[in-house]
């Protein structure tokens, strides 16, 4: 007997392992616990230092802006009220009154008061705290000024407490987009005497952030963080809707293996999952009903080099954009939903429709490569097409490669590079082609043809045309959302007609969610407010 | 042995140092910075979060900061998650990384030794050929296609295990050590035939059966004790390798462990990451090396005299 102790153990681990465990997903319904993948590990969750997408599904949980992201799809603003239960602007359009939630409470019980979002816009526009989102808020009269050191006095910029609940805020230009750019965390409000409580105004590395210590006026509330495990928020009791909220806690997995979540959504371990399997997804259209595909203003493009030598002619950037069939490479190499693109703006965006034409013709193509002066005689050298190490990217670009072989005859290799090679290389313009996706930060065009302005960083292009950014700004000017989206509509032909870039596919979001879960519609952000999801079998 | 010790600790003062050193101007070399991002930055801010984190000094500069504060045991805040430190980071991830690595060991050497020994004393039949044409395929199906079969079979289609974790759900840890340690269980399973068979052929077995001990005696006696060494000697590197190595099965059973920091890190170009990691994962090695040294010095009764 006494030499078979060692199967005591054995047996345990046998037995716990193999009795019949309630899954996460099963015992979430009765405890209303809504287990949620979540991509990568999370930078941190202040809102002005965080820059990512995992970091953006787990504030806004946690923390709220004056507005919320609306649920409704249907609705043509995707935001709604948020802390700022109503608002007005005035005639210029350069003048937002919001009138903050009287009930609106931080998550220590505290009252949230107009004050909290002038130091929070003050810290965000403090340029030693190094937030990597500051232009969100450059809108506002004298922000740019500060952030840059032209000015010292932050009375001078355009945001003013009125009275407790009353926050005024004044902008350079009428700015249609505005309300919605409040629903992006860079905008949210922090609390004041915690943050001071852990360092200064300017501290990137205080532990304000840390279970225990964290105070922010969401649904949730912070309850712990397992570094590369998971993330639990509970709800909130403070928070001035905790009636509607009918979730308990989230659980949110840092899982980067897109296999990995796969697998655990399928042993019933997450209601959603952040992504999908792209090869899987074609076979999951046809048979997976948990399979969900949104729209998601998002644009996948190839960045042109236009102060390379042979790329800087504009009838080559033409040939190469037009002897691409974007139809077949949603059909048959990205086979997910997505949707050939024809402007650089995702069309549809809230009301924004663009009518440029990127037509697939490989005989104008070709007849544009030839005068620009390539020929059987004078061949086109060979082009290289950058992009980062991804089984995808590679796919889409050897599709590209092939099309631009048989239907211009250039000779094009791929070269794939780590992510920071590769954003080193388009930084420095050590590239003829790269691969590029652009997410809108808010729901407007201008989130798009804001890029490919001169001197902006994310240009990258070195394509420089002032009539657009004329346009662009001038658009900025303008109230009136009709004359605006005109004045957007010039500005987007002259981009496509210059070509430095080449949009290839809307984005779509494609993801799994367990039927369990309700009050989750699409948005085209992919913004999802907690309060209004909760988990019911039909 | 003790003086073995000591000096074999004085030598890898310098190994250490020459890592540290040597990784901090590797990765400087590496293109991309930490706060390269796909939404770039404006020129003001990167030049802030360089201030802020000491970029904008030369490298020696850097370097010196660097290793004054490696002498005073502090290994910097993280550049990608800021907030956090370095130690903190590691302190967090290791032990879940040392659990991993002491179940996978386990299981292996319990798996290894068991089918090596068996096959040495039953050498050319069933029982011989069986065993090690498992420990083939053990060493030639890698990590990342074990995990997700095993997953597939226990976690999906019986569904009798989770398919990810590490302690929250009861068995998430039995599929990630299985699929760490059978790899290393293939290799001590043909080390320990092939030793075994060495020394089963040498005259003290014969000595020993000779004079009338039963042959589980001899095995486990006498031939066991020689027949390992060569186990005990792949131990120290197995290990060292099961710790840094782990990344795969940290990133297939989504576990928290060092591994994936440490990969991350690279790919994040998180400067002070990647150093504390390096240098915590070259000191494990180089301890790791020294216990199995000392451990097959102390098996072997001529070595050991000698010593």
């Amino acid at each position: 007997m006494k030499n078979k102790l060692y199967l005591i153990p054995l047996i345990f681990i046998f037995v716990t392992s193999c009795s019949e465990s309630i899954n996460p997903v099963d015992s979430g319904l009765e405890n209303q616990i809504y287990h949620h993948g979540n991509g990568s590990e999370p930078q941190g969750i202040d809102p002005h230092i965080v820059t990512g997408v995992p970091e953006h599904h787990i504030l806004i949980s946690l923390c709220e802006g004056l507005t919320i992201p609306n649920p409704n799809p249907n609705d043509m603003n995707g935001y709604m009220a948020g802390t700022a239960e109503s608002w007005t602007i005035s005639d210029d359009g350069k003048e937002y009154i919001f009138n903050i939630n009287k009930n609106a409470k931080w998550s220590n019980g505290e009252p949230v008061t107009a004050d909290d979002f002038v130091w929070s816009w003050k810290r965000i526009l403090t340029a030693s705290l190094g937030s990597q989102y500051p232009d969100m808020l450059y809108y506002l009269v004298g922000a740019y000024e500060y952030h840059n050191g032209l000015i010292a006095d932050f009375d001078q910029v355009g945001v003013k407490s009125v009275d407790k609940h009353t926050l005024k805020v004044n902008l350079k230009n009428p700015t249609p987009f505005f309300l919605g750019l409040l629903s992006h965390y860079s905008t949210w409000p922090v609390h004041k005497d915690t943050v001071l409580k852990f360092g200064d105004i300017d501290d990137r590395n205080g532990e304000w952030t840390r279970p225990g210590n964290f105070v922010c006026n969401g649904p949730f509330q912070l309850k712990t963080w397992e570094l590369n495990n998971k993330i639990v928020v509970e709800k909130n009791p403070h928070y001035y809707d905790a009636s509607i909220v009918r979730l308990n806690e989230i659980h949110y997995y840092p899982v980067s293996n897109v296999m990995t979540e796969d697998r655990m959504f399928r042993a019933g371990q997450l209601h959603l999952t952040s992504t999908l399997p792209s090869q899987k997804c074609p076979i999951y259209i046809e048979e997976n009903p948990n399979l969900r595909i949104d729209p998601y203003m998002g644009t996948y493009f190839y960045r042109i080099n236009t102060e390379n030598e042979v790329l800087k002619d504009v009838k080559v950037r033409k040939a190469l954009a037009y002897s691409i069939d974007r139809q077949l490479l949603v059909d048959k190499v990205t086979k997910c939903g997505q949707i050939p693109a024809y402007s650089f703006t995702p069309p549809g965006s809230n009301g924004y429709q663009p009518n440029t034409e990127i037509p697939f013709d490989p005989i104008l193509a070709k007849l544009l490569l030839e005068e620009a002066g390539f020929s059987e005689q004078n061949p086109f050298p060979k082009l290289e097409i950058l992009f980062n190490t991804n089984e995808d990217h590679r796919k889409l670009a050897l599709a590209v490669q092939q099309m631009w072989q048989i239907n211009l005859g250039i000779e094009v290799e791929l070269v794939n590079q780590d992510w920071k090679v590769y954003l080193n290389r388009e930084m420095i313009g050590d590239f003829q082609i790269s691969r590029a996706g652009w997410i809108g930060d808010y729901e407007d065009p201008n989130t798009f043809l804001d890029l490919m302005r001169p001197n902006r960083g994310n240009n990258k292009t070195g394509w420089e045309n002032m009539e657009y950014d004329a346009l662009v700004e001038k658009a900025n000017t303008i109230n009136n959302q009709a004359e605006r989206y005109e004045l957007l509509y010039q500005a987007e032909k002259i981009l496509i007609e210059n070509m430095p870039v080449i949009p290839l596919y809307t984005y779509v979001r494609a993801y799994q969610l367990s039927p369990d879960v309700k009050g989750f519609s699409p948005h085209i952000l992919d913004h999802h407010h907690p309060k209004f999801i909760y988990l019911e079998r039909d | 042995m003790i003086s073995i010790f000591f000096k074999r600790i004085l030598l890898a003062i310098p190994v250490l140092f020459a890592v540290a050193s040597i990784t901090f101007f590797l990765i400087k070399i590496a293109p991309g910075g930490p706060f390269d991002a796909d939404r770039a930055v404006s020129p003001q801010v990167l030049k802030n979060l360089n201030e802020t984190y000491n970029l904008d000094a030369s490298n020696w500069e850097q370097y010196l900061d660097y290793m004054s504060g490696l002498m005073q045991g502090d290994l910097g805040p993280s550049f990608r998650f800021p907030g956090r430190s370095v130690t903190e980071m590691i302190a967090t991830g290791l032990p879940v990384t040392f659990e991993l690595a002491f179940y996978a060991i386990l299981i292996a050497l319990l798996m290894g030794v068991f089918s090596g020994v068996l096959a040495a004393l039953k050498r050319n039949t069933v029982l011989d050929f069986i065993p090690m044409a498992i420990a083939m395929i053990g060493i030639c199906v890698p990590t990342f296609l074990m995990g997700p079969l095993l997953v597939l079979i226990f976690g999906i289609n019986l569904e009798l295990l989770p398919v990810s974790g590490w302690g929250q759900l009861p068995g998430d840890k039995i599929l990630p050590s299985i699929t760490l340690g059978f790899a290393y269980a293939a290799y001590i399973a043909r080390l320990s035939r092939g030793g075994m068979l060495e020394v089963l052929n040498q005259d003290f077995i014969r000595t020993a059966r000779a004079k009338g001990l039963t042959e589980r005696m001899v095995v486990i006696k006498h031939a066991m004790q020689g027949g390992l060494i060569p186990v005990v000697s792949f131990l120290g590197p197995a290990i060292a390798g099961l710790l840094a190595g782990s990344f795969v099965v940290e990133t297939i059973f989504q576990i928290p462990g060092l591994g994936r920091f440490y990969v991350e890190a690279a790919f994040n170009r998180d400067y002070t990451m990647i150093l504390g990691t390096t240098i915590f994962f070259s000191a494990m090695i180089v301890f790791f090396n020294l216990m199995s040294d000392l451990a097959a010095l102390w098996l072997n009764p001529r070595s050991r005299d000698a010593s």
